[in-house]
């Protein structure tokens, strides 16, 4: 952070705190644009949200009048819009259309899946990407592992969950098909979600530690008599993951959005279900509920990735705008 | 942070083209313009119908009759996947130049604005590329409903941020340079000189990236459409025909393995064509900006 300190950034961030504010004013700012963005498009939908709220039963024009005064459909965008800030501020996400429950409480039921998720898949795609990397770094088997890297990255999510199920499902036998809740079931979907996160990472993994094979620091160890594991894991590793923290925010991301893709190949529970169906039913508060959480999500994890790539990096803060 | 961003990340890694990279960069080559081809003669290569049904030939395995052979209705896959290749790559290609014309605008407009007009679009872009791609998409059919053509715009919309950003970094470079001043200078329009003289040196690096980006956008709406908010069956589209497939991997694994291979080929393609192009073009413009700089 002292390394933030004395370059800073170009508007006037020349201090740690006020850096952080700054950050913390941009986060309201991206949850804020979100929901507001959000809220006004998804009023753009056509169609009436009664007929959502009423399902296929047909319903007489003063129940439809009720249900909407009901609901506060009837007031003016502005108005709701106000209100609907208001109760965001307060954690009130809002109450679902079809599922006739708060959504705060239908995303909290679901969450608990998606991270379990989530986190098996960024274990596997980091040590997946550690393997190929250290296996793969500046060797004749580049091209292989570099070719590997680069089909892992290509291959349709859905795909892979689909011949994993495949081969080890079905073929072999080694897994549960279907998910039962068991931490058996949850091995495939995380590797499936892990395997282009994998690739990704290993790559940019692979690059650090080809860029810091060659830095100075690299003959004062050797000089120092460290052996060559030593070398690359005490300390090119460590030059390479500098890198590698920025990406963080892109792997959440793409872990969230995959989790959806996965979830239902495998047909198992979770938020990325919960999204689905709310946008085939056109459960709009449930949608933007969704919207919230992810805007909220990325920005706490940019957040904490600029904070954490300072600290081990000092040189994160100026190269800052080149990024 | 985008999928388009990482890909650009990892083109740099590849050393300078050996022997093996220009191999590799004319087999996929060759298999694009095989797709091409494929999408837009498809009758070339099959004989088959990729929507008549033929339940007497259901859930055959692969044979020379049926290279990849057929699905629950007796359908030829192969035929369904050469015919889904003309969604794919409408899609891909659709949503990439979509997303590359309103990226280069935005990001030119956002480059050329004073503080307070860059300031926002900026913002604007930093905000939306805060979602992921695939949410972002997935939220735009959600405003706009699914099917074909939401498909294209979801997906163009999703990937136009990390265009504007691209684009409005090239423009703050190449604004400064010296004959963007001088043609100010000499009293040129500006939105000449935007076409005439800003666009030309911003577009190099967008184009790398949208070569790269066919591949994300076909990716990303195979995904969709396997999701069940694209196209409707029997639509021989990629996405569609694994989503059939899906529901054989037990007793017919080539339904949902052929197709996913040719979409990961397609991508893999598209992702080599790109990193070649970026290091051919990689001379031009460290060259812009290296003329941008020495005048200031």
């Amino acid at each position: 952070m002292t390394g933030g300190a004395v370059t800073g950034g170009a508007v006037g961030q020349n201090r740690p705190v006020s850096r952080l504010v700054g950050r913390l004013g941009g986060m309201v700012l991206v949850v804020w644009g979100a929901a507001t963005v959000g809220f006004f498009a998804l009023r753009l939908i056509p169609g009436d949200p009664v007929t959502v709220l009423v399902g296929l039963g047909s319903v007489s024009e003063q129940v439809r009048e009720q249900i909407r005064a009901d609901w506060g459909l009837a007031d003016p965008l502005a108005v709701q819009y106000l209100f609907y800030l208001g109760r965001l501020v307060r954690g009130d996400l809002g109450t679902s259309y079809r599922m006739q429950q708060p959504v705060a409480d239908l995303i909290g039921q679901q969450l608990a899946p998606t991270l379990q998720l989530m986190g098996l898949a960024m274990v596997f795609a980091v040590l997946l990407a550690l393997a190929a990397a250290l296996f793969g770094r500046g060797r004749r088997s580049t091209p292989f592992v570099g070719l590997l890297e680069l089909v892992a990255v290509s291959a349709p999510t859905f795909w892979i969950g689909l011949v994993l199920i495949t081969v080890f499902g079905f073929g072999l036998g080694w897994f549960p098909v279907v998910a039962s809740g068991g931490f058996g079931a949850l091995v495939l979907p995380a590797i499936t979600l892990a395997i282009p996160t994998a690739g990704i990472l290993g790559q940019v993994l692979r690059q650090g530690l080809d860029a810091a094979a060659i830095l100075p620091f690299v003959d004062t160890v050797r000089a120092r008599g460290a052996s060559h594991t030593r070398l690359v894991l005490r300390h090119t590793l460590r030059h390479a993951a500098a890198n590698s923290v920025t990406l963080t925010g892109y792997i959440a991301g793409s872990l969230l959005g995959g989790s959806v893709l996965v979830e239902t190949v495998f047909a198992r529970p979770g938020l990325g279900r919960v999204a689905l169906n709310a946008i085939t039913d056109r459960d709009i508060p449930v949608v933007l509920g969704i919207i919230v959480l992810a805007a909220v999500l990325f920005s706490v994890i940019n957040l904490i990735v600029d904070l954490v790539a300072d600290r081990l990096d000092p040189r994160m803060a100026t190269a800052e705008a080149y990024s | 942070m985008s999928a388009l961003t990482a890909t650009k990340a990892l083109a740099k890694r590849m050393p300078t083209p050996g022997r093996g990279a220009t191999v590799g960069f004319w087999a996929a080559v060759v298999f694009l313009a095989a797709l091409v081809l494929a999408a837009l003669l498809p009758g070339l290569f099959t004989a088959a119908d990729p929507v008549r049904t033929d339940i007497g030939a259901a859930l055959l395995a692969p044979s020379p009759a049926h290279p990849f052979g057929t699905d629950q209705a007796g359908r030829d896959v192969f035929a369904r996947v050469l015919y889904g290749s003309r969604y794919s790559l409408m899609i891909g290609f659709g949503a990439t130049l979509i997303a590359l014309v309103a990226g280069l605008m935005i990001g030119a407009i956002a480059g050329l604005s004073r503080r307070v007009g860059d300031g926002v679009l900026s913002r604007a872009i930093e905000i939306i590329m805060a979602f992921p791609e695939f949410l972002l998409a997935l939220i735009v059919i959600a405003i706009i409903g699914p099917g074909e053509t939401s498909l294209l715009v979801a997906v163009a919309i999703a990937v136009v941020p990390a265009y504007a950003r691209v684009a409005r970094v090239q423009t703050l470079v190449v604004k400064r340079a010296g004959y963007v001043e001088a043609a100010r200078t000499l009293g040129v329009s500006p939105v000449l000189t935007v076409l005439r003289h800003i666009v030309p040196h911003t577009i190099g690096p967008l184009l790398v990236m949208a070569t790269m980006g066919v591949g994300t956008a076909i990716t990303a709406a195979a995904g969709l459409s396997f999701l069940g908010l694209g196209p409707k069956p029997p639509t021989p589209e990629w996405g569609l025909i694994l989503s059939d497939g899906r529901n054989f991997l037990a007793t017919a694994w080539w339904i949902a393995v052929f197709p996913g291979l040719v979409i990961t080929a397609t991508v893999v393609s598209t992702s080599t064509i790109g990193r070649h192009l970026r290091l051919r073009g990689a001379g031009r413009g460290a060259g812009a900006t290296h003329r941008a700089g020495r005048r200031p």
